[in-house]
């Protein structure tokens, strides 16, 4: 679907090089701190910007040159809402009906219809502004899908959602790949979103670092997760890595063990080390283990590192 | 061609709906020129004579199609403002991202900006009297038509400044930069005839001089006013629709060119 691509704000690479696949009817998540690229890399699937560098093929349709006939078939979901809060639910789902050149019967028919399952029936002659930020959520998904596109993109949706609201709409994307065979492609930072995908791809300072299923990602960590504050982390490293043999990785002041049979280590360590350790916490590997794994970076480590050597993109 | 219709109607109709209900906005618009032509008229009425003044008009009479002018104006300028936020983050990412053309997108905006600049210039008119005018009919209609031709074309000036911009602090400065003396040198204020020779000069390169003369002598069309050393009716119109279309063209290149954020 896409391979070498690149992108760049001025002297700055938001997107270096990145290649990838997504088959039909995938749920496929672009997971990556703020001003990791994923959000350039939404801009450029989603047909907002042209690639500088590289050749991508989205439908089978060139990104660069057949774009018009590409978007028609394209859905897309922005973070920051792009339905007209002075027009009521009903004429924003009518406007967007029209820019994609539905009128008359039809439109009406199918505007009709998405607002029914989106269960914003009721809702339609209300002005978008009046509405919580989990319904105009569902009214920016009606839109995307009122002209029935192959390809759904969406933009961190679950932004502003509060968790309840963010599980509705979760379940309503997969629903909708179940149903409709919509292919899902979404930028997230929010683990339990990327959990849900059946892919992710990592992105990391505008590269690609890893993509496969989140089990398998998982499964790429070494074990469990043993994570140790110290007074003083830098000494208690080198240690354990001469008493012990083993590798701590220094994480932003933590010192991060991946073990099979993590219990053990846990039991050894405090042991050894029991005057040195303030706390120990053990753990089977979340995706944030697997960030931190591929990239020996927390995966909220900062915004302000994050945003030095990224893109300008949140 | 019903697909760009369609679209262009959209984007068009969003303007209007958008007025309708944010009515303050456009109605400061109207009443700010207004305010303008009463004192400027009112004051200088009695002292002020501009060399080249046409015989038997006074200087209130004088500035009223200036000030019509004004209004296009000012309410061209907050229609393309709101393009500025839109393209920021918000409803136009939903457009750019749709099966739409450039083109098209700003054939509506302009479209769009030209009606709301429009209908209250439209109400400016009926203050004819006022200034000393007795608009017949036909001068109405021809004059409400040479209106629309110069807010299409001022809003097509809006819209390629605000499809280049990224702020809308920007945007004031640039407004009051290149706008407001593009109606300044116009003849909206004194008679080209009667300026020094350079500022002539710079007066009849301004394409605005032309929309501003042909909607003067459509206010009088079948009155015997002289108007004092205009260009002739036919040339007037001429340029101020070449002007309409050229502006058209820089605005959608413009749009054509500028990269979402």
């Amino acid at each position: 679907m896409a391979s070498e691509l690149r992108f760049r704000y001025g002297q700055r690479t938001a997107i270096d090089g990145v290649s990838f696949t997504i088959g039909r009817g995938e749920f496929f998540g672009l997971l990556g701190p703020n001003g990791g690229g994923k959000t350039t890399l939404f801009k450029i699937i989603s047909t907002l910007v042209p690639p500088q560098d590289g050749d991508a093929r989205i439908l089978g349709f060139d990104l660069r040159r057949d774009t018009i006939a590409l978007r028609r078939r394209i859905g897309v979901v922005f973070q920051h809402p792009s339905v007209d809060g002075k027009l009521t639910v009903g004429e924003n789902l009518a406007h967007h009906g029209r820019l994609y050149g539905l009128g008359g019967a039809r439109l009406r028919e199918r505007a009709a219809k998405m607002l029914e399952r989106l269960g914003l029936s009721d809702r339609a002659g209300d002005l978008a502004e009046t509405l919580s930020g989990g319904l105009k959520r569902r009214v920016e998904l009606a839109t995307a899908l009122l002209h029935n596109p192959e390809l759904l993109v969406l933009d961190e949706p679950s932004t502003g959602l509060d968790p309840a609201a963010r599980r509705d709409f979760l379940n309503y994307l997969a629903h909708l790949r179940e149903t409709a065979g919509v292919t899902i492609v979404l930028t997230t930072h929010y683990m339990e979103e990327a959990e849900r995908c059946d892919r992710i791809g990592v992105l990391h300072q505008g590269r690609l670092v890893a993509i496969a299923p989140p089990a398998e990602l998982k499964a790429r960590v070494g074990g469990d997760i043993v994570a140790i504050n110290a007074r003083d982390p830098e000494t208690l490293r080198r240690k354990i890595a001469e008493r012990m043999r083993v590798n701590a990785m220094l994480v932003d002041g933590v010192l991060r063990v991946e073990r099979p049979r993590g219990h053990d280590f846990v039991r050894d360590v405090v042991d050894a080390f029991g005057d040195e350790i303030e706390s120990v916490t053990f753990g089977k590997p979340t995706l944030e283990d697997v960030f931190v794994h591929l990239t020996g970076h927390r995966f909220f480590a900062g915004a302000s590192g994050a945003r030095e050597d990224g893109a300008r993109d949140e | 061609m019903n697909e760009i219709a369609l679209q262009a109607g959209t984007l068009w109709l969003r303007e209007i709906t958008r007025f309708m209900r944010q009515r303050s906005r456009v109605i400061g618009s109207f009443l700010q020129p207004l305010v303008f032509w009463l004192l400027l008229g009112a004051g200088l009425r009695a002292s002020f004579k501009p060399a080249g003044m046409p015989a038997g008009m006074d200087y209130f009479e004088y500035l009223y199609p200036g000030f019509i002018v004004l209004v296009l104006l000012f309410t061209a300028i907050f229609a393309t403002i709101s393009t500025v936020e839109d393209r920021r983050e918000g409803f136009l990412q939903g457009v750019l991202v749709a099966p739409i053309s450039r083109s098209t997108i700003v054939i509506g905006q302009a479209l769009g900006g030209a009606t709301l600049a429009w209908v209250p210039s439209v109400i400016f008119l009926v203050l004819a009297p006022f200034a000393g005018i007795h608009l017949s009919l036909g001068a109405a209609i021809a004059a409400a038509l040479m209106m629309a031709v110069i807010a299409f074309a001022l809003t097509c000036i809006g819209l390629a400044i605000a499809w280049k911009i990224e702020s809308t602090q920007g945007f004031h400065a640039i407004m009051n930069l290149i706008l407001v003396p593009i109606w300044l040198l116009s003849g909206a204020f004194w008679p080209i005839s009667g300026a020094p020779a350079v500022l002539q000069w710079i007066m009849r390169l301004n394409p605005l001089t032309y929309g501003m003369a042909a909607l003067r002598q459509t206010l009088y069309l079948g009155e015997t006013q002289a108007l004092g050393g205009l260009p002739s009716l036919a040339f007037a119109i001429a340029i101020a629709v070449a002007f309409a279309i050229a502006t058209f063209a820089l605005a959608a290149r413009t749009a054509r060119r500028a990269t979402a954020f």
